[in-house]
This record gives C-alpha cells, structure tokens and sequence, in this order.
C-alpha cells in the first residue's frame, strides 16, 4: 500500500466514524444535531494535548473519546427541552460556542491549532489499517444497535417521543445514550485524527464539517447503516478522481442534498428499499 | 388500601382558568368505570393527570398502593397503568405487528443496557400476534397503520396498551370518529377486557355505550365530581341531567 492510498484509507475510515456517528444520533434515534464536528474537536484537542505531554496513543484516544461523549451527553441534555429545528439550530449554536472557546486559548494554540503531535508509533500503512479496524467496529456496532432492542427503541422515539411513552420508553434517557455514544465515537475519530495530521487546526472541524458529515448521512439514507458507509466512501473519494468535485466540494455537496431531498430524502437507502 | 387507583384533590389550572378543581374519586379493582360529563368537564384533563402526562398543581394519584404523583408516564407504564390517547398515534414508520411488539417486549427496553443486550425479537412477536388475533387485527399485522381505518387504528391503540400487561387501563375516548356499529364493536371489546381482569378508566362522549357496559359512573362537571355511582342511580338524578344532557 502506497502512503497515498494509506493517506485515502485513512481518511474514508475516519469519515466513516464520524458519519456512522452522526447516524446513530440523527439516523436511529431522530435528533438533527448539526454541531457535529464540534465533538470531533473535542475528541481531537483532548487527544493532542495529552499527545504532547507524552500520554500514548491508547490513553489519548480514550481521554478524546470520553470527553466528547461526556460534553455530548451534556448537549443532549439540549434535546430533552426542544425538537426537530429549534434542536438544529441549537446543536449549529452549541458547536460555534466550542470552536470559538478553542480559538481564544492559547494553550489550544488559538487560531494556529497543536502542531507537533508525536506519531503514533506505527508506519502509514499500520495505522491506516488500525483506523479501519475503529471503523469496522464502529459499522459492527452500528448494525449491533440496528438489530437489538435498543435500535428497535431509536426507532420509536424517532417516529412519536410521546407514543414511545406510553409504551413504557424513558425517552430522555435513550436520547441521552444516543447523544452520549454518538459523540463520543466521534471524539474516538478526533483522537485517531490526531496522529494522521500531527496538526490540528480550528477549521478543521468548524459548521462546514459538520455539514460535510451530515450530508454523507442524508445522502446515504438516514438510520441505515449501509447506506451511509456506500455514501461516506463515495463523498470522500470524490475529490480524489475529481480535480473539480474537489474545487466545488461545498457546491457539489449542497445540490447532492437539495437533490436528495426533493426526489429521494430517504437517501440510496431510499432509492433501492421497495415501495411499500 | 383495597381500591386499585385512588384520585386524590387534583388540582390544575390553565392560564388562570381552574380544569381541574379538586376532583377525588377511586378505581376499584377490576371494574369499569366510566368518567362522562360535558366538554370542558375535566374528563381528559383528569386522565391526563392520573396517566402521568399533565402535573397537578395540588392533589396526589395513588396506584397499587404507591404514591405515583411524580412519576413520569413512562415511569407509571412500567407500574401498571397503560393509557391511550383520544387521538390515535401509532408509530407510522413500524407495521401494525411491530407496534405492538416494541409494546410486548416492554421488560427488554427497561433500560438502554437491557435494549442494547436484547436482540430476539421472537418471544414479543409471538405475544403480538396472539393480541392481534384477539382484536380482530391479525389480517393487518404486516399492513402499515397508515393502511388501516380509524376503527382499526383505535384497536390497534388498545392492542399496544393491552401488550404491556397492565392493571389499569386509561382509554381517552376510544369510541371517539367511529360508527355506531365499529363503537359497539370496541365497546364490547372494552367489556371484554374488564371482564378478563383488566381494570378500566373510560373517557367517553358516547353515553349509550357507556351506559351500556361501564359498572360505575363518575360524572364530572366544571373540574369537580358532581355525582359517582351506578350508572342507573347516577342518570336518575336531575342535576347530572342537568348538566351532562341540559335536559331535566
């Protein structure tokens, strides 16, 4: 494997993290959350800082992946009070609160992000690969969820929170538990990241990843599993076959959503399930 | 205490207007009784109350011996007291089975651990299948609810409620859009129900149908119980005429 198709293996596995992520919280359990990036920050700015006092590559993932899943559940607890556009707007608002907590500190590094991250003490070809066995778990644990009883009540509480009450369903708690895993996966991809780039940056996980990771979601199909992983892969080897998709990556982006939402909005998920 | 339920002094107030006023009355065990009265009596706000999904300002809810006033409705569903709503809300994304499923398997949804550590979902369908049947529904078990009538859809909200075992069942206008003949049908249903042990709070307008199978009366006028009883004595008096019929 050449260090640039390690590079490419890289990137679509940690996409697939972060989408796979965002589905469990949007996708299964129906809460539109679109501070997503904001979380992988997190994961991302937890794991550089230990990274530089000399913490290893295990500690560094699980202090990134529980501080996003910590300050997730804490987020969620924004989706007990308000629904559908105003939780939108208030997960948009939350993640522009994070970024620029982070831009204004300067043992962040502010604007100029961590550089200097050690590397993780594997070759590009060995990390790439560890990279894809997170990403294979996290798809095994997506379709885990999916089959149980736990994707069964995601389902209900996406569909009537107050119908799922009156079938004995704590809806808080299992918005709570969807936020909570959620981000936390997406704070592991922060922490894999990290010793990809060696540099992390505040853009890197500003509003417009966010979007890049929700329209992978929605283009993909919403709540499933394997129409997500098709239009991760798709959306992040775009830019590489194609010099234009990559200088119009937000045009292109945006009219494959507004597509999606007018002919198909249950995404290629959509498109290949059978009437009903 | 021997009654199943025990409506104590509820009390709630909307915008300063009082829709409930210190209406007290109990459920005794396996018995179906009716809660009738003029729009506007209370009868909703009342269930909403004892359900769980309104808060009294004043006043307490005991079930089963226990003191339930604070605890949530998904909370009371768990305890024993399923309720249904006057409008039906079926989950429109499951079929007509799988409603009733996620309903059957309520003791693998009692936490996310237990959710997450679940995957059969054999034992609740089997259970499903045989409430269907029960409710004349097992045609439709793979139909979406969207396909299904009101009359069914109503069934279908019963059957959900009937899957979680419960003690005490709060059914919201259940006759309510239905024709004289699907009313008389999931009257007796209800019948049914109460006759197989199943206690019943029934929130209804239709007062032929409740006449003819609640066991007891609570009428229910400006927030307050004005008369409880059997259904003979409590439509003999004149001020429930009065106020329920507007005719003495």
């Amino acid at each position: 494997m050449s260090a640039y198709i390690a590079s490419l293996v890289s990137v679509i596995g940690i996409n697939l993290i972060l989408a796979l992520s965002l589905n469990i919280i949007t996708g299964f359990c129906g809460q539109v959350s679109l501070g997503h990036a904001a979380f992988y920050g997190l994961g991302a700015y937890m794991a550089a800082y230990l990274a530089k006092l000399g913490a290893p590559l295990p500690v560094t993932l699980l202090a990134g992946t529980a501080m996003a899943g910590a300050i997730g559940i804490v987020v969620g607890l924004t989706s007990l009070r308000v629904r559908h556009d105003f939780l939108a707007v208030t997960t948009m608002g939350i993640g522009f609160v994070l970024l620029g907590f982070v831009r204004k500190q300067k043992w962040l590094g502010g604007e100029l992000g961590i550089s200097g991250i050690p590397g993780p003490g594997l070759d590009a070809v060995s990390y790439a690969l560890l990279i894809v066995a997170f990403a294979a778990a996290v798809l095994a644990f997506s379709l885990w969820i999916k089959q149980s009883w736990m994707g069964f009540t995601f389902d209900a509480v996406a569909d009537d929170e107050d119908a799922a009450r009156t079938v004995g369903v704590n809806v808080s708690t299992y918005k709570l538990v969807a936020f909570g895993i959620g981000t936390a996966l997406a704070g592991t991809a922060g922490g894999l990241y990290i010793y990809f780039a060696r540099i992390i940056l505040p853009d890197t996980f500003d509003f417009v990843q966010s979007i890049a990771i929700l329209t992978m979601v929605v283009i993909g199909g919403t709540g499933s599993v394997w129409g997500v992983f098709a239009s991760t892969v798709v959306l992040t080897l775009l830019p590489e076959v194609s010099r234009a998709a990559a200088d119009y990556r937000l045009l292109i982006f945006g009219a494959m959503l507004m597509l999606v939402m007018r002919f198909s909005p249950g995404g290629l998920a959509g498109l290949l399930r059978k009437p009903a | 205490m021997n009654a199943l339920a025990e409506i104590d002094d509820l009390h709630v107030s909307f915008g300063g207007v009082a829709a409930a006023n210190g209406v007290s009355f109990t459920v005794e065990r396996s018995e179906l009784l009716a809660l009738i009265g003029a729009n506007g009596a209370g009868k909703t706000t009342a269930l909403r109350m004892v359900a769980g999904i309104l808060r009294p300002d004043r006043g307490r809810v005991l079930f089963d011996d226990r003191d339930v006033t604070a605890l949530p409705a998904h909370a009371r569903v768990r305890l024993g007291l399923g309720f249904t709503h006057q409008i039906v809300r079926p989950f429109y994304s499951f079929s007509t089975i799988e409603n009733v499923m996620l309903a059957a398997g309520y003791a693998r949804t009692a936490s996310p651990w237990k959710a997450i550590t679940s995957r059969s979902r054999m034992a609740a369908r089997d259970k499903a299948r045989a409430i269907l049947e029960r409710f004349g529904l097992g045609a439709q078990a793979e139909r979406s609810p969207r396909a299904l009538p009101l009359g069914q859809r109503k069934r279908l909200e019963v059957a959900r409620a009937i899957a979680l075992d419960p003690k005490l069942l709060l059914l919201d206008e259940p006759l309510a859009g239905l024709s004289s003949a699907e009313a008389t049908t999931m009257a007796d249903l209800i019948r049914t129900l109460s006759g197989q042990g199943i206690t019943v709070v029934l929130v209804e307008h239709n007062l032929g149908e409740v006449l003819r199978v609640a066991d007891r009366l609570v009428v229910l006028d400006a927030g307050k119980v004005m008369a409880q009883g059997a259904p003979s004595d409590v439509m003999a008096r004149d001020d429930v005429r009065q106020a329920y019929t507007g005719v003495v």
